[in-house]
């Protein structure tokens, strides 16, 4: 992948002009000697300027990869990133952080696997370390139906030239010893379809790392503070309200997650989005025991083993509607006792932490990525459970439908004619679980 | 958890109930009359409030009857459980959009609707 360009020269911007501080071994050293109180902020946080070219509303990783390239293959670098908390404080940094490209719909395919190319090489193109560890990810079947399901799903993806193996009960012993084969469960593990390079990263480095990057570019990130309203004229924006003041727009990029639809609204745009609480929880750490990810769509539950050596676990969405960041406790009950079945060994095992986030819902599991009826508008939402995957991906995409005002070829199906146009991209059941 | 009351059987638990999202859509009379557009409207475009929703439950462990019910999307309060069929209470709106700062371009009138006084939770 290519190292991030030159510092970007910005003739009459206020302030210091951005330069990318690059971190090395000579830097690690240097900063050692002084006990790690020298590193210098990795960002700025400047007062916001009257207009940009370009304002996202929303500092997620989503909406800071949009900015990073915008910046970076678009040339457009008079951007802000809004945010109404601090980055990466909504889904970004609440997220399991599964990352794969294992969908069945070529549209889904030719999309997340940009992306697992990108996480590939991002951190060299960031020169930050989003912790990607491609440890592999299996996906369980239980029944004859899900094996051929997956059978389907691993053909469909070798078509798309994806990596994807089925494996075998032998197979799955070798790989998880822990997992519980004894055959004698109400849903007996059959098999698993397997992708290699899918795995996890570190999802607040991504955000980070996205920021620094946007940053050094000279894209102006501002944290605390709420869109609260959309200025337009006629049919086209001409900026935003926010609890800092009105900010001038060329172009408005919405990238907010489960509050997609609450600033869609403030324009009178209908989306097909609803936002619900996904709750995730993570135990107290233990001895290597998970090598890779496991999902099961069956008694729904889907783990991985961080660095620390914490199980992080997560399951489907709480069923109402909610922006409150809390789910109910039967859906966490749910997934545990799936986890104690797959895997009998983590029963005694305590839980840390439990959350959740809110999802932005759309009803074909697939998200909205496109310009709007509304002229400079343009909306990136309804990754739903499955988009921290998608993040630079997303960005990529969605900043070429900024720039150029039309969608990139990876994108082009994921307008919103496509709920009108009965062209629908379901993931429903080739997502298998959410996350 | 929720506690939810059905209006046949009382107050339960909500694992005894599932939820069937916005209420009050009113399937289209004439369906082939529709374009494409009101069509994609009527199945797949619903009210996201942040604030007071009206939603449709059902007490599928129980009575396995539909009901009605407000509920606030933020706190999770249930604000009024109501029949099929049933008129939807008048209860006030909320609005969780924080107030924004005031213009800085003065060549702009203010936009009330902006200046809420009801931000924040109740
Ligand atoms: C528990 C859980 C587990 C998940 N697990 C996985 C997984 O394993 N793999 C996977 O691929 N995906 C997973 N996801 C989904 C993934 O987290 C999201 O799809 C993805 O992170 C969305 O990124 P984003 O940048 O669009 O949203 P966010 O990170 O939510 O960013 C949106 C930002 O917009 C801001 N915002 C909202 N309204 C305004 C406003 N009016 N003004 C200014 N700013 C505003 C918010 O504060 C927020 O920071 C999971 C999600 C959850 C909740
Ligand atoms: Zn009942």
């Amino acid at each position: 992948m290519p190292m991030l360009k030159p510092p970007p020269r910005l003739g009459g911007y206020p302030g210091k002009a951005p330069r990318l501080k690059r971190y090395s071994i000579v830097e690690l050293a240097r900063n050692a000697r002084g006990h790690h109180e020298g590193w210098w902020e990795a960002w700025r946080s400047p007062e916001p300027k009257p207009r940009y070219d370009v304002v996202i509303v929303g500092g997620g990783g989503h909406g800071l990869a949009t900015a990073y390239y915008l910046a970076k293959e678009h040339n457009i670098r008079n951007v802000a990133v809004i945010e109404r908390g601090w980055l990466g404080g909504g889904n970004t940094g609440r997220n399991t952080t599964i990352v794969r490209s294992n969908y069945l719909q070529d549209e889904s395919a030719a999309l997340y696997e940009k992306s697992l190319q990108l996480f590939e090489g991002l951190s060299a193109d960031l020169n930050y370390n989003v912790m990607f560890s491609p440890r592999g990810l299996l996906a369980l079947c239980h029944t004859p139906h899900e094996l051929r399901e997956a059978q389907r799903r691993c053909h469909a993806m070798r078509l798309n030239a994806i990596d994807s193996e089925m494996v075998t009960l032998d197979g799955l012993k070798a790989m998880v010893p822990v997992l519980d084969l004894s055959g004698s469960k109400r849903y007996p593990v059959l098999g698993g379809l397997l992708q290699r390079r899918g795995g996890v990263a570190r999802h607040d480095a991504v955000a980070w790392g996205f920021a620094r990057g946007a940053d050094a570019f000279g894209v102006d990130i501002i944290q605390n503070c709420e869109v609260t309203g959309i200025r337009r004229e006629g049919d086209r924006v001409t900026g935003v309200e926010t609890t800092r003041g009105f900010i001038g727009a060329g172009k408005v990029a919405v990238v907010a997650a489960g509050h997609t639809t609450t600033l869609a609204d403030m324009v009178g745009l209908r989306l097909p989005i609803h936002s619900h609480p996904l709750q995730a929880l993570v135990s107290e750490p233990v001895k290597p025991l998970l090598p890779c990810v496991v999902m099961s769509a069956q008694v729904h539950v889907y783990l991985s083993q961080s660095d620390k050596g914490e199980v992080v676990m997560g399951a489907g969405i709480d069923l109402f509607q909610s922006y409150g960041q809390r789910g109910s406790l039967p859906v966490l009950e749910g997934q545990l006792a799936a986890a104690c079945e797959l895997f009998p060994v983590l029963s005694r095992l305590r839980m840390l932490r439990t959350w959740a986030g809110i999802v932005d819902i759309c009803p074909d599991a697939s998200p909205v990525i496109a310009k709007t009826p509304i002229e400079g508008f343009y909306v990136n939402g309804g990754w739903g459970t499955g988009g921290f995957k998608a993040t630079p991906g997303s960005g990529y995409v969605f900043a070429h439908t900024i720039a150029r005002n039309e969608p990139h070829a990876l994108n082009a199906r994921y307008g919103l004619e496509r709920f009108s146009g009965g062209l629908l991209i379901d993931e429903h059941a080739a997502a298998g679980v959410a996350h | 958890m929720l506690l939810i009351t059905c209006p046949f059987c009382g107050p339960r638990d909500e694992s005894e109930f599932a939820c069937g999202g916005e209420a009050h859509i009113v399937r289209p009379a004439d369906p082939a009359a529709l374009t494409d557009a009101q069509w994609a409207d009527y199945l797949f475009m619903r009210k996201n409030v942040k604030g007071v929703h009206f939603e449709r439950w059902m007490h599928s462990h129980g009575c396995r009857r539909w009901f009605n019910a407000a509920r606030d999307t933020v706190t999770h309060q249930f604000l009024a459980f109501y029949k099929m069929g049933e008129q939807a209470p008048d209860i006030a709106p909320v609005s969780y959009t924080a107030r924004p700062a005031p213009r800085t371009d003065p060549a702009l009138p203010a936009d009330p609707a902006l200046h809420t006084d009801r931000e924040g939770a109740r």
